[in-house]
């Protein structure tokens, strides 16, 4: 990491090191002035980034609310595809992973690093199983000929309605598996940096920025589960 | 943000300590040099867009064989672009009509998301913001390399869709479907490519605004950041929230091409005389509209840094404060707001219902008060000023009448019922490349000359760069004024060849004023580039401040060490403190202590 300093090594033009408790003692790259600053940069970061991250999963959102009010009942038929049972315990299993990964979070600040680890795996291991559960489901969407371009077999009432309904189903659920995809990727990263001692009361920002990603992947859950699996039920 | 943290390995890069080659300019984390090789790059990618036109305007000036011509002998021209570019793109030196559309949509891609945007926000953003605000580097040093390399890739990706099958992108710059949808593999390439330079624009966004708001030296509160600051950040944020909304877009297009889905195709299409084969439901409008959702702010992304820069060479050479700071900054902050609600006047001809088009009619009127409001206070900044016409001031001032005609040559395309008869006509091309090229890439003609000797702290020859002045503003008006006449005489764009229609060979002889117009502009830009690379290592050697300036750029070594300034500077002032009444020099800089 060429672009930081060790926080030993004494900065010639920076002055005030007020230490801040919660994020001293940890280095501190040279274009900040304190520790204190470099949390506030990486925090207004991440919530910048969730910014652009709102705006695309809202645009093909967008988009779907349109078709939808064009075409309510092709749309609420369609929505029958899918396994409202399936859909609702992977709701519950990712409502649940967002408490371990606050407790993570917590741990990281308050805790030693076998209780971090835990509480990392614990979160690790449910956003697994969403992803077992979600192919589960794509499995089965293949079985039953409903995936969109390759062998689109429902020819009912409505058919391309219910392809464009199946299309928005796997966009919108695709790019939703593959951020928890890299949200796991980025949780594994953190266990090796956990086990390695790496966080503190004084340093935690991996594990913080972390978590306001993996708590808005689960937000956008949230969206998805009602607005696709719960339209015109029967 | 794994950037902002730094743990171990706290060497190798101490002020002064010596990087190895590939650290220091290659894959450097110094805003300074990724600022440069933004420069130089989207220089590179401005002269390949640039070619490109040059072509297009070569074929519209003699669009078909005439009564003269004789396949055995071409001539030179001729003769030489069949052998470049083959007998399917240009047989006998005229050009196909499918590659005259790779060429068209090639030329807008490479242009706005190569070209200009890199230039105006990546590389002076990169090199200036920092130092304007009198901070050590970006935020996130690290995002801000990938930032470059990631566009970078996204460049090489879309010059290699030329050698796609069927060639490059050809359903315009604007890719609208169902055409996109259906056209061969060079618009996946496309699509591509677009989403990697979109990561790369909102890398550069996050820490811009993590910067401006996070890093800022002490005393330097928001009301006394120079206009260029402003308007970066106000372009940073635009980025933010309309690039993604084309990221989207562009996927689900790209999931239309290689999926088979139909969010963008209607059913029962018929395309090539048969039935397009997908099951179809979506909508073409679909995608014009989330593409001019980003399209429309992105013409402010072009735009606000052209205007920051200007406002920063006038205030400089003058001598005196700008007229209205507080009514640039807030008709900025008014632009970026509104500039999310015109979307849809690219639109009117889609089919829009009338009371829908009244008001995007009336948000767009309304966006052109912050607009005029910020030419006005540019133009009210050079009363009473004791003006240097030096090469950056040329260039700006230059910059004020030609974004005037620019903007002025607009509205009449805001209004709903004069759109409908200019929309896919010559005078839209002619307006927006006025706001374009006359205006935003003059200006940041005037940034490279203005900035030059603070990055490689030796100035660019006045003589040589007075002389590309000339050449190219000149020219420029020859190129797109009589677009505008030809538009108005209802000559049709997207056309290989106008003669084609009966009614355009009236002002068909216009191409020929604008093929001299773009052939002695491509001459004058050699003095520039001569310019550029020989006054690098030749140009008169400068000091901190060459240009009395007060901005905190001017406060730190040309060129900057890495770490920029000596010690950390503290500021006392706003940013345009000239020709204080009692103050022993014209200009007060705002690190100066009282």
């Amino acid at each position: 990491m060429p672009d930081s300093h060790a926080a030993s090594v004494p900065h010639a033009h920076h002055h005030g090191h007020d230490s801040h408790a919660g994020h001293a003692g940890h280095a501190v790259a040279h274009q900040f002035d304190d520790a204190e600053q470099q949390f506030g940069a990486a925090t207004l970061g991440m919530w910048i980034f969730l910014l652009t991250e709102v705006m695309f999963f809202g645009a093909i959102l967008a988009a779907y609310a349109i078709y939808f009010v064009t075409y309510v009942d092709p749309f609420e038929d369609a929505s029958n595809h899918l396994s409202l049972a399936l859909g609702a315990l992977n709701t519950v299993i990712l409502l649940t992973s967002s408490l371990t990964m606050a407790r993570a979070v917590h741990a990281a600040q308050t805790a030693d690093a076998r209780t971090q680890v835990r509480w990392l795996v614990r979160t690790l291991a449910l956003g697994a199983a969403f992803l077992v559960i979600k192919a589960f489901e794509y499995g089965s969407k293949f079985e039953e000929g409903l995936v969109p371009g390759i062998g689109f077999r429902y020819d009912g009432p409505g058919a391309a309605q219910h392809e464009l309904f199946l299309s928005f189903y796997f966009a919108l659920t695709g790019l939703h598996a593959l951020h928890m995809i890299i949200g796991i990727g980025v949780l594994l990263v953190l266990v090796w940096m956990a086990r390695r001692g790496r966080f503190s009361a004084a340093y935690f920002t991996p594990v913080e920025m972390s978590g306001l990603y993996w708590h808005f992947v689960d937000l956008v859950w949230i969206f998805l589960f009602p607005m696709l699996y719960l339209l015109g039920r029967h | 943000m794994t950037d902002s943290h730094g743990h171990g390995g706290g060497h190798g890069h101490g002020h002064g300590a010596p990087q190895s080659f590939w650290r220091a300019y290659i894959f450097s984390v110094d805003h300074k040099v990724i600022g440069i090789q933004y420069l130089i790059t989207s220089l590179l990618f401005l002269l390949i867009g640039f070619l490109m036109a040059v072509l297009i305007r070569y074929q519209l000036s003699t669009p078909a064989p005439g009564d003269d011509f004789n396949p055995e002998n071409l001539g030179l021209i001729r003769g030489m672009l069949a052998g470049i570019f083959g007998e399917n793109n240009m047989p006998y030196g005229f050009m196909a009509p499918e590659f005259y559309n790779q060429l068209g949509a090639m030329h807008g891609t490479i242009m706005i998301f190569l070209g200009v945007v890199p230039l105006g926000v990546a590389a002076f953003g990169n090199y200036v913001l920092p130092l304007q605000i009198g901070a050590d580097d970006m935020a996130f040093p690290r995002l801000n390399m990938m930032s470059y390399w990631v566009y970078f890739v996204g460049g090489i990706v879309m010059l290699a869709s030329f050698m796609a099958p069927g060639g490059a992108a050809q359903s315009g710059w604007t890719s609208y479907a169902p055409l996109s949808v259906a056209a061969p593999a060079g618009q996946t390439w496309w699509l591509i490519g677009m989403v990697i330079i979109i990561t790369s624009s909102l890398f550069g966004a996050i820490n811009f605004v993590v910067t401006t708001l996070n890093l800022r030296a002490k005393g330097m509160t928001l009301g006394r950041m120079p206009v260029f600051v402003w308007a970066q950040l106000v372009t940073a944020v635009l980025l933010l929230i309309a690039f993604p909304v084309l990221e989207a877009g562009a996927l689900l297009q790209l999931l239309d091409r290689v999926a088979g889905t139909s969010f963008y195709i209607p059913k029962d299409m018929m395309y090539g005389g048969a039935v397009f084969p997908a099951a179809g439901g979506g909508n073409p409008l679909l995608w014009q509209h989330l593409f001019w959702f980003l399209a429309h702010p992105e013409v402010y992304v072009l735009l606000l840094p052209a205007m920051g820069i200007v406002a920063e060479i006038i205030a400089t050479n003058t001598r005196k404060p700008l007229f209205g700071y507080k009514e640039l900054v807030g008709s900025m902050i008014l632009i970026g707001a509104l500039s999310f609600v015109v979307w849809a006047h690219h639109m009117f001809v889609s089919g829009m219902r009338t009371s829908l088009a009244n008001l995007f009619v009336t948000t767009t009127l309304t966006i052109s008060v912050p607009s005029v409001a910020i030419l006005t206070c540019l133009l009210l900044s050079l009363r009473g000023g004791q003006i240097r016409y030096n090469t950056p001031m040329l260039f700006a001032l230059a910059f004020l009448p030609m974004f005037g005609i620019g903007g002025l040559t607009g509205l009449p395309l805001g209004f709903a019922p004069t759109d409908l008869y200019l929309h896919d006509t010559y005078y839209v091309i002619g307006h927006f490349h006025y706001v374009v090229a006359p205006g935003s890439l003059v200006a940041l003609m005037g940034a490279t000359y203005y900035w030059f000797p603070k990055m490689f702290g030796r100035r660019m020859n006045e003589t040589l760069g007075k002389v590309h002045f000339w050449a190219t503003v000149i020219p420029m008006n020859f190129i797109f004024f009589p677009m505008l006449i030809q538009g108005m005489w209802g000559m049709q764009r997207r056309l290989a060849d106008p003669t084609l229609q009966w009614h355009n060979m009236d002002v068909q002889g216009w191409s020929t004023v604008i093929l001299w117009g773009a052939a002695v502009m491509m001459l004058g830009q050699i003095p520039f580039l001569f310019n550029f690379f020989w006054s690098i290592w030749n140009g008169e050697k400068v000091g901190e401040n060459p240009w009395d300036a007060t901005t905190l750029e001017w406060a730190c070594p040309s060129p900057p060490p890495h770490g920029n300034f000596a010690a950390p500077p503290e500021v006392f002032r706003g940013p345009y403190e000239y020709s204080v009444p009692g103050h022993p020099s014209d200009y007060w800089p705002q690190d100066e202590a009282a």
